[in-house]
């Protein structure tokens, strides 16, 4: 649409720094800024800017939802199954409203209802109440009477899909679709526990594999890892005559918003959605959930603030998890490496939810023209998964990148050179170049093996996840008449450092420094924000801040061109000074400029635009960018192969993300990616009493994930890839940073001791077994 | 968490005085069906009963705190034996010079319990009479054996963490780490009665096998304070050695644990070695077979494997750990070989 007259053109920078960086022609709403140059040109974006609320998190003075206190605040309990299957017959809320402590008390099982009188895990709630104290909530919960029919029930996966399994769900009850995070297709058959498949099909596999030379197949399984979120979830819910106020843990306050006036036949204006401080979401904050629901409805009930914080257990039981899956991947190629066909057949169980998929890396990472996917989804009597870091792809990962190794030794092929063969992203390419180098991965691959039992190996995988960006998101920037600078969004600053970004964005505009800016956000009375899941919250919400901000400038150069003598359009904004051109004698000081102002503050709010090249892919509200984040990380490791116990003591990630806004915080990221891949892939594991269904480790002790000792020494690199897509040109980085972890692990395994781990956790119980040291003969006698 | 009152009592008589029943005797009072606070127990650090009260499996009406007791937290050389007061916390028993000197193993083994946090808190005390890991036992949900209900859930259950040695009654692993160097080591413990009375036995035989006794772990009566852990002073010619292999490198407890104790003549050749094992048992484990192996053998790779294998002497492991097995061959290997060659 060259002729659209709301565009004009501009050329953007576009390639990667330091291979082959060009520039771009594209047509551009009249109403964005002017193209920004790249990083070294730039003052404060793409500098390693510290956190800006760092030292409240250090010393506590940030504000959790936990550390609201309302005037006159109830304090609420769920009642939680402790039977994985059940009829509920009677719920009995009398005792417990007797108790003089008790303000309110709801039933959420209702006896005669097809579909919630039953209970289908441990934890599920049955009812809940609010009292004026902890402890009074306490006792009274311990007064509310069921009635049960205990029916059969079946936690594990392989169990449920036999014929004589009992069913978690009647049919027309089961869950169609799922309501948050990954989406789950709606309206599949449903056979028993097992619902599906999903079919995916190019092409002819049967084809593809007749005319491949070598052909690999494996079988691989990745048990549930919980969120592990710092802070649990949380809500204190204040329901008023004129409306809903909602203190809540969250990762998206306007989609809470939305569900809260949906769920209560509130209109939007009468509800506002708060969040401060948040210790960690990683998909399991995306939605109101059950127990935020709960904590309203108690809060109409009495008229009275409520609040509900979950326990550690109430956590790891019943707050959402990665599930689990199996999957079956065969893959044919040619002598000279091209695929020829992929062959993925899998299933995966979310307990009583859906949403198991092993996601696209099959499907999309590698070239190769015969692709075919079968999913099922097995319902089981476990508490429900939901979106975690990357769903989808983390398990998916583990089994295409440790294939596509396996792949490579048969075919006499390095690993890197393989990819270098098949994957047709010039993005990883670079990445793949630059990491070898750094890794010194060519010799280190050489060094062959050391005597005595600790082996060492290196491991490489690669990442693909969309670049997601969401549409309606929306950010107010003010100028005062003294010179301080407000950023005002709903968006949420879920620990990634939002809030550091958008005082930088803003700064690089007004020739600020990042601490000069006040960013206000995480609270639906500011213009919507974009919700902080799928790695979109940067690529969606800084282009509207520097476009609302440069707005905002234009106004107040208007101010100042008579006061400089100059046109407005002369002028510049730099080192804390509006300035006419480059002459520094034509320079007023930036506070001085706005003293001038005929009003006490002007602002502007602005909206993403699309893509300006266009999106990849739209859906409703989302959208993904042309190319997808790339990403690939080279592990070593050592394995004692008489203990099985595996130590990872490097790993090196290089990233994309687009324009890298703070490099800082983005190594950051990536750290807390690599920490919780290498954790998925060596120790979680939620343990399920298969006799009684109940989570076995429900604390951070005896569920295990990665510590201070357990993490290897972590190198981040990061490209600077521009895409001349938007006013920042940023992506995100979360999702990425965690898909390549474990199977580069797995990989870097099997180059140590050459033996194939295809279950995660790698726990030396699984690795002595792969190693088939079994225990000596005299033992068993 | 249920209410509870706190006194921190001066001295040892009035500690003991008020000590009526101990957390083991508390957590069987405590049925499922009365949750009825039960008894008063002595707290030291605080780190195990704090955990057994959030859990709610242990509900005190009363907490006596023995930190203000003067005098339980020295460290001292006597005659024939250092005694270490019970209440010295896990850092400073680390810290100390003499144990550093003499006991380098238990040094070793402190270092890696827990995390700095915790041992900056808990006691040696304390972490002799804390309450067993099982993930069953540790669940409200569960009215095991040794809370005084019916069955074990474990040993037809998820057992990977649990014993497989002397595990037919109850499948527990004895959760102290530093027990398996102190009964190695010939600890004895001092336990003082109300009319500060004192008995001493040894450690091992403090501890109590499920076969005695599944609703507890050692001999501690009510009114009873453990007030301190005696050590024979080693003879110069003991090296020793302890290797402990977790899942995680730290914060972590161990899937097993093993202290050796040599003792070697001046030809290098072993007089008499001693071996314990943790984590495989319901006690400290001294295979005593595997140490028989030992005597009169210059310590080499050979007469370390093949003691190793004679520890496994016995073993019955469960549907989910016989990964344990090669990992107390390994461990067990590496100790004996550590303790005769220390690095
Ligand atoms: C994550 C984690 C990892 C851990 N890892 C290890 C490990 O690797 N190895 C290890 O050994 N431990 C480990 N521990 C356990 C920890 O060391 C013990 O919980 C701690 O030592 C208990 O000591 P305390 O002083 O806090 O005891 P308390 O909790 O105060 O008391 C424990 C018990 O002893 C009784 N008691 C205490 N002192 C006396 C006394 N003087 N006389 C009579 N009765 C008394 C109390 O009544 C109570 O029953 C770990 C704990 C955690 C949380
Ligand atoms: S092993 Fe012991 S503590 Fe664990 S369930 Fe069995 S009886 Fe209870």
């Amino acid at each position: 649409m060259t002729g659209d007259p709301g565009k004009r053109g501009e050329r953007l920078p576009f390639g990667i720094m330091g291979a082959g960086l060009a520039t771009i022609e594209r047509r551009i709403p009249n109403e964005e800024p002017p193209p920004l140059p790249p990083n070294p040109d730039l003052r404060v974006i793409g500098r390693n800017v510290p956190r800006q609320n760092g030292r409240e998190k250090v010393t506590g003075a940030i504000r959790y939802t936990g550390d609201i206190a309302l005037q006159g605040m109830l304090h609420a309990r769920i009642l939680r199954s402790t039977v994985p299957s059940a009829r509920v017959l009677n719920v009995d809320l009398e005792a417990a409203l007797c108790h003089l402590g008790v303000r309110a008390a709801i039933t959420l099982a209702h006896p005669g209802n097809r579909v919630t009188e039953y209970v289908r895990y441990v934890g599920m709630p049955i009812a809940a109440l609010a009292a004026v104290s902890p402890e009074a909530a306490a006792e009274a919960l311990a007064l509310i009477r069921i009635d049960m029919q205990k029916l059969p029930f079946v936690t594990d996966m392989d169990g449920a899909q036999t014929a004589s399994a009992p069913h978690v769900f009647a049919p027309d009850v089961a869950p169609n679709g799922h309501p948050s995070g990954f989406p789950a297709p709606a309206d599949l058959p449903l056979r028993g526990n097992v619902r599906g498949p999903t079919v995916e099909r190019r092409g002819d596999v049967g084809y593809g594999f007749s005319t491949a030379d070598v052909i690999v197949e494996g079988k691989y399984r990745t048990h549930v890892q919980t969120h592990c979120c710092m802070e649990t979830h949380g809500i204190v819910a204040d329901w008023r005559d004129d409306g809903l106020t909602v203190y809540i843990s969250t990762q998206f306050t306007a989609g809470i918003r939305r569900e809260l006036a949906d769920a209560f036949g509130l209109r939007l204006a009468q509800v506002r959605v708060i969040v401060d401080g948040m210790g960690g979401g990683f998909g399991s904050k995306s939605t109101l959930g059950r127990y935020g629901w709960i904590a309203v409805a108690l809060s109409r009930e009495a008229h009275a603030p409520v609040r509900l914080i979950l326990s550690r257990a109430e956590e790891q039981v019943d707050s959402g998890n990665r599930p689990e899956t199996s999957q079956q991947l065969k893959i044919g190629a040619r002598r000279d490496g091209t695929l020829t066909a992929i062959a993925l057949s899998s299933c995966g169980s979310a307990g009583v939810g859906l949403g198991a998929g092993v996601g696209d890396m099959a499907s999309s990472l590698y070239t190769c023209p015969n692709f075919e996917s079968t999913h099922t989804d097995v319902f089981v009597n476990a508490g429900p998964g939901c979106a975690m870091r990357a769903p989808g792809n983390v398990p998916g990962a583990f089994s295409l990148e440790q294939s596509i190794d396996e792949l490579a030794e048969q075919l006499g092929f390095d690993p890197l050179a393989l990819r270098d063969r098949i994957d047709p992203s010039p993005v990883r390419r670079e990445e793949r170049r630059i990491g070898a180098l750094r890794f010194d991965w060519h010799r280190k691959r050489r060094r062959t093996g050391a005597p005595g039992p600790i082996k060492r190996g290196v491991g490489v995988a690669q990442s693909h996840w969309g670049a997601y960006v969401q549409l309606d998101s929306a950010c107010e920037v003010r100028l005062m008449r003294d010179g301080s600078v407000e950023v005002l969004s709903g968006v949420q600053d879920i620990g990634t450092g939002i809030t550091t970004v958008l005082a930088q964005t803003v700064a690089e505009v007004f020739g600020l420094e990042a601490r000069d800016i006040v960013v206000r956000i995480g609270d639906t009375d500011f213009p919507a924000g974009p919700p902080s899941y799928g790695s979109r919250t940067t690529a969606s919400i800084t282009p509207p801040a520097r476009t609302a901000a440069w707005h905002v400038l234009q106004a107040l150069f208007r101010a100042a061109g008579p006061l400089l003598g100059t046109m407005p359009a002369k002028l510049v904004a730099r080192d804390g000074f509006i300035m006419a051109g480059h002459d520094p004698a034509k320079r007023l000081r930036f506070s001085d400029v706005c003293a001038d102002l005929r009003t006490d503050s002007i602002s502007a709010i602005a909206s993403r635009q699309d893509d300006y090249g266009g999106f990849g892919r739209q859906y409703g509200n989302a959208a993904t960018a042309q190319r997808d984040l790339g990403g690939v990380q080279f592990a070593e490791v050592t394995v004692d192969t008489e203990t099985g116990v595996i130590f990872v003591e490097r790993v090196l990630a290089v990233h994309d993300c687009g324009r890298p806004m703070n490099p800082l915080q983005i190594e950051s990221q990536v750290h807390g990616g690599v920490l919780m891949g290498l954790s998925f892939a060596l120790f979680e594991h939620r343990v399920l009493d298969p006799r009684t269904g109940h989570v076995l480790n429900p604390n951070l002790e005896a569920y295990k994930f990665a510590g201070a000792r357990d993490a290897p020494a972590i190198e981040v690199i990061v490209l600077q890839n521009y895409q001349a897509s938007s006013a920042t040109d940023a992506y995100g980085i979360a999702e990425p940073s965690i898909i390549p972890t474990a199977p580069a692990i797995a990989n870097a395994v099997y180059n140590a001791t050459g033996v194939r781990l295809r279950t995660t956790p790698m726990t030396p119980a699984v690795v002595l077994s792969a190693l088939g040291r079994r225990p000596k003969a005299e033992a068993s006698s | 968490m249920k209410r509870f009152a706190w006194t921190q009592p001066t001295s040892l008589a009035s500690a003991a005085a008020f000590a009526e029943t101990t957390v083991a005797d508390a957590m069987v009072a405590l049925r499922p069906d009365t949750h009825a606070g039960h008894g008063a127990v002595l707290q030291a650090g605080g780190i195990d009963n704090l955990d057994l009260m959030k859990e709610e499996l242990l509900q005190p009406n009363l907490v006596i705190s023995l930190r203000a007791i003067p005098g339980l937290d020295k460290i001292e050389k006597q005659e024939a034996s250092w005694r270490i007061g019970a209440g010295t916390t896990l850092m400073a028993v680390a810290g100390h010079p003499a144990v550093q000197a003499r006991f380098p193993a238990l040094a070793t083994c402190l270092n890696q319990s827990g995390s700095p946090q915790i041992r900056a808190v808990a006691t040696l005390g304390g972490n002799l009479l804390q309450r067993p890991r099982c993930w069953y036992f540790r669940s409200i949900a569960f009215d095991c054996l040794r809370k005084g209900g019916g069955h074990c859930f474990a040993i037809l259950g998820e057992n990977a963490y649990h014993a497989v040695f002397d595990n037919e009654v109850c499948a527990i692993v004895h959760p102290s780490s530093v027990a398996t160097v102190l009964v190695a080591l010939g600890a004895s413990v001092e336990l003082t009665g109300p009319n500060g009375a004192t008995r001493r036995l040894l450690l091992e035989d403090f501890l109590v096998r499920p076969k005695q006794n599944v609703r507890r772990e050692n001999d501690l009566q009510p009114r009873e304070i453990l007030t301190a852990i005696l050590l024979p002073n080693p003879s110069a010619s003991v090296r020793m050695a302890y290797l402990r292999l977790g899942e995680k490198q730290a914060f972590d407890w161990p899937l097993v644990d093993a202290a050796v104790i040599l003792e070697l003549d001046a030809s290098s050749v072993c007089r008499q070695g001693v071996i314990c094992l943790g984590a495989v048992a319901p006690t400290p484990y001294r295979p005593r077979a595997a140490e028989a192996t030992l005597a009169g053998k210059v310590i080499d790779v050979p007469t370390a494997r093949s003691a190793a294998r004679t520890a496994l002497d016995g073993a019955m492991p469960l549907a989910h750990n016989e990964f344990k097995l090669p990992l107390i061959e390994t461990v067990l290997r590496r100790a004996i070989l550590r303790a005769a060659n220390p690095v």
